[in-house]
C-alpha cells in the first residue's frame, strides 16, 4: 500500500469519532457506557499529536505516537489495551514507510499478543480478541495464498465482522460486562466492534489509495 | 523507605486515601496519589501513574495500590514505560485499596523491605469489620 500512515491513522481516528455514540450505546448495554466517549477522546488527542509529529514519519514512529497518546488520554480499559496494541505494533514497523503484507502481519500479531498480555484474556471471552484473532488468521491465510495486501485486508475484515457477530452469542467473562453473566448474551462486544471498525477503515483507506 | 502509590479511577478517591494514610505516616514519607484523568474526569492515566511511581521511588521500591479493573492494566502499562531497574522494584498489591494502603504505609514507615510492605498490604484482605 502506498500512501501515508499518517493519513490512514487520521482516517481511523475520524471513523472512531463518528462512531462515538454507537460504541457508547453498545457499551451502555453491557458495560459502563464510556467506550465511544473514551475512544473518541483518545483519537481527538491523537489527531492533535499527529499534526505536531508531521506527515513524513515512518510507520513505527506513528504507531508509537498513537499508542503513547492513547495510554495517556483514555481512562478506561481501552486506553491501556489499544495503547499497548499500537505500541507493540510499532516494533516491527520502525523505519518502514510502506506497509507490506509481512509487516502488516507482524504488526497485527504483536498487537494481539500485547492485548492478550495486558488484558490477561483469550479468544472467546467477548472481547476485542474475538474480532482481531480471526482477522489475523484470515490475513495469514490470504497471505499464504499469495493474495494482495488489500485482498488480505478484505479477508481480515470479513473475519472480524463475523467475530463481532459471534460475540453476541457468548457470555462476557472479562471487564465490567462480566458482572452481567448470561444477560450479556445477545449484545455485541463494544471492543470487538471498535477493532472491526478500525480494520474496515484501514481497508477502505487502502482501496481508495490503490 | 518503600514508597506507596495510590491508583484510583477517581482523583478524589486517590487523594482521600492518601490523606487518610498520611495520618499514619512518618514525616516526609512518600505516598503519591495518581487518580483520575488530567481534566479531573474518571479514569486511570498511564502517564500519571508512571510519574507517581518515579516520584515515590527512592531506591527501596514502590508498592502500588489499585482500585478496579483497568487500574491494574494502566499500572502494568505504566511499568512498561519505566526503566528496568525501577520496574523490578515495583509491586502491585492484590488488596483492598484503602485498607491495603493504610497497612502498607504503616509497614513502610517501620523501614521494612519491599516484600514485607507488599505482604502486609495484601494481608489487609483478611480484615474483619464486624
Amino acid at each position: 500500500m502506498s500512501g501515508s500512515t499518517f493519513e490512514a491513522l487520521a482516517a481511523i481516528g475520524q471513523t472512531i469519532i463518528r462512531n462515538r455514540q454507537f460504541l457508547t450505546d453498545l457499551d451502555a448495554a453491557i458495560g459502563d457506557g464510556d467506550h465511544g466517549i473514551n475512544m473518541a477522546r483518545g483519537f481527538e488527542a491523537v489527531a492533535v499529536k499527529l499534526q505536531s509529529l508531521g506527515a513524513d514519519k515512518d510507520i513505527g514512529t506513528v504507531m508509537k505516537t498513537v499508542g503513547m497518546t492513547l495510554v495517556s488520554s483514555v481512562g478506561g480499559a481501552s486506553g491501556p489495551l489499544y495503547g499497548t496494541a499500537f505500541l507493540r505494533a510499532a516494533s516491527p514497523s520502525l523505519g518502514k514507510y510502506e506497509l507490506d503484507k509481512e509487516t502488516a502481519a507482524l504488526m497485527l500479531a504483536a498487537a494481539i499478543t500485547g492485548i492478550k498480555e495486558r488484558g490477561k484474556a483469550i479468544r472467546g471471552e467477548k472481547t476485542m480478541l474475538d474480532a482481531l484473532e480471526p482477522a489475523y488468521d484470515a490475513f495469514i491465510e490470504g497471505s499464504v495464498a499469495e493474495k494482495s495486501l488489500i485482498e488480505c485486508l478484505e479477508l481480515a475484515c470479513e473475519a472480524a465482522k463475523q467475530g463481532v457477530e459471534f460475540t453476541k452469542t457468548i457470555i462476557a467473562t472479562k471487564g465490567r460486562a462480566s458482572y452481567l453473566g448470561e444477560r450479556s448474551i445477545g449484545h455485541q462486544d463494544p471492543g470487538a466492534t471498535s477493532s472491526y471498525i478500525m480494520l474496515q477503515t484501514l481497508l477502505e483507506f487502502a482501496r481508495a489509495r490503490e | 523507605m518503600v514508597g506507596i502509590v495510590i491508583v484510583s479511577h477517581s482523583q478524589k478517591v486517590a487523594e482521600g486515601i492518601r490523606d487518610m494514610a498520611l495520618q499514619m505516616a512518618r514525616p516526609g514519607q512518600l505516598i503519591i496519589a495518581a487518580g483520575g484523568m488530567d481534566d479531573g474526569s474518571i479514569g486511570t492515566d498511564v502517564v500519571k501513574v508512571s510519574e507517581a511511581i518515579t516520584a515515590a521511588h527512592t531506591g527501596d521500591g514502590v508498592v502500588v495500590m489499585v482500585d478496579l479493573g483497568s487500574a491494574v492494566m494502566s499500572t502494568d502499562t505504566a511499568l512498561e514505560l519505566l526503566d528496568e531497574e525501577i520496574r523490578e522494584k515495583v509491586k502491585i498489591a492484590d488488596a483492598p485499596i484503602l485498607e491495603g494502603a493504610i497497612s502498607a504505609v504503616v509497614e513502610a514507615s517501620l523501614g521494612s523491605a519491599l516484600e514485607f510492605v507488599l505482604a502486609t498490604a495484601e494481608g489487609a484482605r483478611n480484615f474483619k469489620k464486624c
